[in-house]
């Protein structure tokens, strides 16, 4: 920023201040669907502004055995999303006698994003598993519940600059000749490769990158290192 | 305020400022079916500087647009895109703008992708409990003011939907436009969206009531693929289903590239 542009900044005029319901902290999330898995990456940042909070923070969590939820945003939002998103699992599992299946969750998902429609949490949700088939899906979700199962999304700070990467890697978009279909080796590196390629060019990516890959035996988890810069 | 009895908020006894919504009114808000809304003066426009892009924290929701819909001699044809927006950002290339509310009743997307997926989705509930306790099923008259009536509670309220509620009942084809305004419209041809100026131009140019069900289908698709060829905000592909006595059929799912070059191979 040059002289003169930071100056123009401090003399736009009154700022009416207010309390400020929400703060953006960053972060990026990231989920690959394949034929019988999916994979879901976080990085663990937690900034506000200028600041890292922590470094250690990841962004995605477990809900069942077929199903994690990736939240990318506001952690104050995330944090309570979550904890209902939980607690209302725990209830149906209780009034069925059974895990909710992915496609549950999602629907469920949107109703509850939809109820604070005039007061939206601001997150950007990503719900990754195996769906009633056994075949990795990925939902992915704006700020008020509108919902899609797609194959690939990328959310969060630098969504604009992975999702292509995506579009080109997985889903062969305006290419004559697709590729092979993905492999679970394949899709967990792409999601490596995809946040250093963040870390480089977004400032609230970085330090860590964790990976989930869901399958038919569980969820397996692994760290990556990533610029702490 | 029929906004304050949703919300069963009470704003004569103790200044709404200073009791917090608590966790378990939070949670049971949905099961009572009511929203939750900021506890603070003028809660309809609280937030409305989040949406204007110089905030910090810009909350940017899913936009969806053209969609068309017109009625002929064999019924109604429905067609949209398939493209979402968030600001200039392509959320989406992919998104069902069709939403089929029951077999013989279809229901469009344009405005707040969220605001229209979840009232339709009311309505197809609401439309049900009517068939349940009526022995009958919904006309889409009924049905159309159903969601009008539902959405006018929460008019001024930064609500954004603009759909058609198509569907064949006892008086034959059927066409609403209803809106988040308020609007209610019955017609013959609606174009909604972003690109809707553009889909009327070919529309009309290319109508007749007495159209044959092939010619009025491939009408439909053309509409909607001048729209998304002009239009930044349309694209993708185009949804196109046929509304008929029996019910609704899904015709096609085209990728709107493909339509650009059989179109441009038609003319030599």
């Amino acid at each position: 920023m040059s002289m003169t542009e930071v100056h123009r900044q401090a003399s736009v005029g009154p700022k009416q201040h207010r309390f400020e319901p929400y703060a953006f902290n960053g972060g990026n999330i990231l989920a690959v669907a394949g034929g019988d898995f999916a994979v879901v990456a976080s990085d663990t940042r937690l900034s506000q502004g200028f600041m890292i909070h922590t470094r250690d923070h990841p962004k995605a969590v477990q809900l069942t055995a077929n199903t994690v939820l990736a939240q990318s945003g506001f952690e104050g939002d995330s944090l309570t999303l979550k904890k209902h998103v939980q607690m209302r699992i725990g209830m149906y599992e209780h009034n069925h006698g059974k895990t909710p299946s992915t496609s549950a969750i999602a629907a469920m998902i949107s109703k509850m994003l939809y109820y604070k429609r005039f007061f939206p949490y601001y997150v950007y949700n990503i719900v990754a598993g195996l769906d009633n088939e056994g075949k990795g899906c990925v939902y992915s979700y704006d700020p008020v519940g509108s919902y899609e199962r797609e194959q690939y999304r990328a959310a969060g700070a630098a969504n604009e600059l992975l999702q292509p990467l995506l579009d080109n890697q997985i889903g062969f978009k305006n290419m004559s000749e697709a590729g092979p279909p993905l492999s679970k080796e394949r899709a967990i590196q792409l999601c490596i490769d995809c946040f250093i390629s963040a870390a480089e060019r977004d400032i609230t990516t970085g330090d860590c990158v964790l990976i989930q890959v869901i399958d038919k035996d569980g969820v397996e988890t692994k760290k990556f290192p990533l610029r702490r810069d | 305020m029929a906004l304050a009895d949703i919300c069963k908020l009470n704003f004569s006894s103790k200044s709404s400022l200073t009791t917090l919504p608590s966790n378990e009114e939070v949670f049971n808000a949905e099961a009572q079916d009511c929203f939750s809304i900021p506890t603070a003066p003028q809660a309809a426009s609280y937030l409305s500087h989040l949406s204007k892009p110089d905030s910090d924290v810009h909350i940017k929701f899913n936009h969806g647009t053209t969609t068309l819909a017109f009625k002929f001699q064999h019924g109604v044809v429905v067609a949209t895109d398939s493209r979402a927006t968030a600001g200039d950002y392509i959320a989406s290339q992919t998104v069902k703008k069709v939403i089929e509310i029951n077999p013989y009743l279809l229901g469009t997307m344009a405005g707040g992708a969220a605001d229209c997926s979840f009232w339709e989705r009311v309505l197809a509930k609401q439309c049900r409990v009517y068939e349940l306790r009526n022995k009958e099923r919904i006309s889409v008259a009924a049905a159309s003011k159903v969601l009008a009536n539902m959405v006018y509670n929460y008019k001024g309220m930064g609500l954004s939907m603009g759909t058609m509620i198509c569907g064949w009942d006892k008086r034959g084809p059927g066409l609403y436009y209803v809106d988040s305004d308020g609007q209610r419209l019955n017609g013959s041809m609606f174009a909604v969206g972003s690109g809707a100026t553009y889909a009327y131009g070919v529309m009309d140019a290319g109508y007749s009531n007495d159209m044959c069900v092939e010619d009025a289908l491939a009408l439909g698709k053309r509409a909607i693929y001048h729209a998304t060829h002009r239009d930044a905000y349309s694209g993708g592909f185009v949804n196109l289903y046929h509304m008929k006595e029996s019910g609704w059929e899904h015709i096609s799912w085209t990728d709107v590239k493909d339509l650009h070059y059989a179109y441009k191979n038609e003319k030599k």
